[in-house]
């Protein structure tokens, strides 16, 4: 661990079917980069006595709740934490089986980075080509692959590079930009926080080489401004009787005081007088920072509006295409409404096709069967009561993105991707 | 390209005001936990950043065991008037009185567990249906599957199978009636990062976190503060140690750690080498190894 302040963070999942390794690996990699502290070991080698082991079971350090350990299953998304002398680290530790689909879309919505398990043994299953369709849908700009269980494979070279062509080959049909590729055992360290001396034919970077070096700050949109008011704050007090301050986060773009801007939906438009948080004010505000700005003018503005620039507007309507993945028993189908969350706007919404559900193993449109059930992924069109003024997803995640909310349970039962 | 890049600090106070502005909005009775410990002054210190220079528009809420530190209440006191918040306090005592629940006994007698039951019909008395506290997710395994906004039933019970997902940054706040949501901005914050943005952003934190001498007894290999509220065992001693506390919570169940760390340096130099976790010494999650979890679903903070 480490106490330098000047780092950044890289955010990713982890994704594997059940005895890749996964536990495993991520136990290795807390542990090789010295996070895990001696109390946790304790217990980490208690129970590892416990069951008969005579060395430390590294996969029990993610050891989660009662009932998961009860009944031998993972429930939910875990955050795990750890730094090194470069970057602080989050892991969204998705389980690889129950509800997969919905535990990995919400790991991956706010991933830089997936690192995607192969056992060396079995090589590239449906499993990896499910976690790499979602990777890619929710477009998380790197990936890595790491072939993992090299040491039962003898660390042989063809094999390595048999999964490596057939994930190549798979990988061609989806949209990722950044793969790589790298041999590990988790069980043994080779090549996770240490180089392996057991694959001298392997030129690439250990796996947390490539975690703490990855190029991410081009990963958010700092290009087209888009400022979704979150809360308008008046505190109508004597030292501040006319201050009207639009408080939000910063979904794309870098923003200016003294820039023009205009506010959706009533089109008027303005100068920024201040940009900052409390006191201090800043010259220039971008994605992902909390701000408050104040205009030159009077406007009306509240909650679910969008301060953009004049000449760079976001797409308005109320006809949304979407690619939606399904998180609910009920099923979603033509005609459903929805309460639907964009930004900080709610609208309600109707959904008038499913176009088709998409079978994420082979990447074949199933256009026959128009309902999609829970873990279901498909393209959708859908209406809705006002314009929304959205990204297609791929340019900003953060404006091309929506939940839907089943207005009897209050539930969020779907994620959509706007297209 | 641009690169505009923030360092984890900067990335971290941005989310959690997110998260804070979230609440506002959507929630009509929120209420910001409020315990004096330097988890809750980060996320009320924040507060106060997201809605300047408008007041903070949460009632503070503190669920008082009284086996409190002193030094916390008087620490809780000043810190909320100069915010200029207002402060309700629940006392477990009165929950006592009326036969809510009993009083522990025995020398491992503690407060802890009761709180539960004073908070959830605090929550229930002042129509509460959001309440921020600054719990992070590196505390504890079971805190490692909360979300932001973590659902409550109507009996103020956890339910780890029953949690919304969480996508993007689109928080969910739509409950039914008598449900409620505790909302933790501080989740993706470890210990380290907490301590480096008190220094980096000079704030003031409760002086039993710096080194200081004070009246001790060892129990199970963890030190703690000898008070009028402790019942020693019979091989227990009370002697005098110079230590400082990494977490505050009742004095009858915090342990101390021998240190020499006088200022904010100093700490984050001693957490970033310590090689133990920093509820290591809470007897409160020691009871068995589930403790903390069990207390969550109750309703627990």
């Amino acid at each position: 661990m480490m106490h330098s302040s000047d780092i950044d963070i890289l955010r990713f999942t982890t994704c594997g079917s059940v005895d890749d390794g996964k536990s495993t690996l991520i136990g290795r990699m807390l542990f090789d980069t010295k996070s895990i502290m001696e109390d946790q070991l304790q217990a980490v080698k208690s129970a590892s006595a416990r069951r008969g082991m005579s060395g430390l079971d590294l996969s029990l350090i993610t050891d989660g709740l009662k009932a998961e350990r009860e009944q031998g299953i993972t429930i939910d998304v875990a955050y795990r934490y750890f730094s090194t002398n470069n970057r602080k680290f989050i892991i969204s530790d998705a389980p690889g089986h129950i509800q997969y689909t919905r535990n990995m879309v919400t790991g991956a919505s706010s991933s830089n980075l997936a690192l995607i398990l192969v056992d060396a043994r079995k090589g590239v299953v449906e499993q990896t080509c499910r976690h790499a369709f979602i990777a890619s849908l929710l477009r998380i700009p790197h990936l890595v692959l790491c072939i993992n269980k090299m040491d039962l494979v003898d660390y042989n070279q063809d094999i390595y590079q048999s999964i490596v062509d057939d994930f190549r080959n798979f990988s061609s049909r989806l949209e990722v930009q950044d793969v790589q590729y790298i041999p590990i055992s988790a069980l043994n360290g080779d090549n996770v926080v240490h180089r392996s001396e057991n694959m001298p034919w392997y030129q690439g970077t250990t796996l947390m080489y490539h975690l703490e070096h990855v190029h991410i700050s081009s990963d958010l949109n700092q290009i087209d401004c888009r400022f979704p008011v979150q809360y308008v704050i008046r505190p109508r007090s004597e030292k501040f009787p006319d201050y009207r301050g639009y408080a939000g986060r910063i979904s794309g773009g870098v923003f200016r005081a003294g820039d023009p801007v205009m506010v959706l939906p009533s089109g008027f438009t303005s100068r920024i007088k201040s940009i900052g948080l409390a006191e201090k004010e800043l010259e220039e505000a971008f994605a992902p920072m909390s701000v408050t700005m104040t205009l030159e003018d009077d406007i009306d503005i509240s909650r679910g509006d969008m301060i953009v620039r004049e000449n760079n507007v976001p797409q308005s309507g109320q006809d949304i295409e979407l690619m939606i993945c399904w998180f609910n028993k009920r099923a979603l189908q033509s005609d459903s409404r929805y309460l639907l969350q964009h930004t900080t706007h709610e609208v309600r919404c109707q959904v008038k096709e499913v176009r088709y559900k998409m079978d994420i193993t082979t990447l074949r449109r199933i256009q026959q069967d128009p309902a999609l059930g829970m873990n279901d992924i498909g393209r959708i069109r859908i209406r809705t009561t006002q314009p929304l003024y959205y990204d297609s997803y791929r340019r900003n995640r953060y404006t091309g993105s929506v939940i839907f909310i089943d207005e009897q349970t209050q539930e969020t039962v779907g994620a959509g991707m706007i297209i | 390209m641009f690169s505009y890049n923030l360092d984890h600090l900067r990335e971290l106070e941005a989310e959690s005001i997110f998260v804070l502005r979230e609440v506002a909005a959507q929630f009509e009775h929120p209420v910001l936990l409020f315990s004096g410990g330097k988890d809750s002054i980060v996320a009320s210190y924040l507060a106060r950043k997201a809605f300047y220079p408008a007041p903070i528009p949460f009632t503070f809420l503190h669920v008082d065991t009284g086996h409190n530190f002193p030094e916390t209440i008087r620490f809780r006191d000043e810190w909320v008037k100069e915010l200029g918040a207002e402060l309700i306090v629940r006392y477990v005592q009165d929950s006592i009185d009326k036969g809510r629940v009993s009083e522990e006994s025995g020398i491992h007698a503690s407060r802890n567990a009761l709180q539960t039951t004073t908070l959830v019909d605090a929550i229930e008395e002042l129509k509460v249906d959001a309440a921020i506290g600054g719990a992070r997710r590196d505390e504890e395994k079971s805190r490692a599957k909360e979300r932001f906004f973590s659902h409550r039933d109507e009996f103020g019970q956890w339910e780890p199978r029953n949690q919304r997902p969480e996508l993007w940054s689109l928080f969910n706040g739509h409950h039914r009636k008598g449900e409620h949501f505790r909302i933790f901005p501080l989740s993706n914050w470890t210990e380290i990062d907490i301590w480096q943005y008190i220094k980096k952003e000079n704030i003031r934190v409760p002086e039993i976190y710096f080194s200081h001498e004070r009246d001790v007894f060892v129990r199970e290999g963890n030190i703690y503060a000898f008070s009028d509220f402790v019942q020693l065992g019979k091989d227990e001693h009370v002697s005098r140690k110079v230590i400082r506390f990494r977490t505050i919570g009742d004095m009858t169940c915090t342990g101390a750690v021998e240190s020499v760390a006088t200022n904010l340096e100093d700490i984050i130099r001693e957490v970033a080498t310590s090689r133990y976790t920093e509820r290591g010494s809470r007897i409160d999650d020691q009871r068995s190894e589930t403790s903390l979890e069990d207390r969550k679903r109750a309703g627990y903070f």
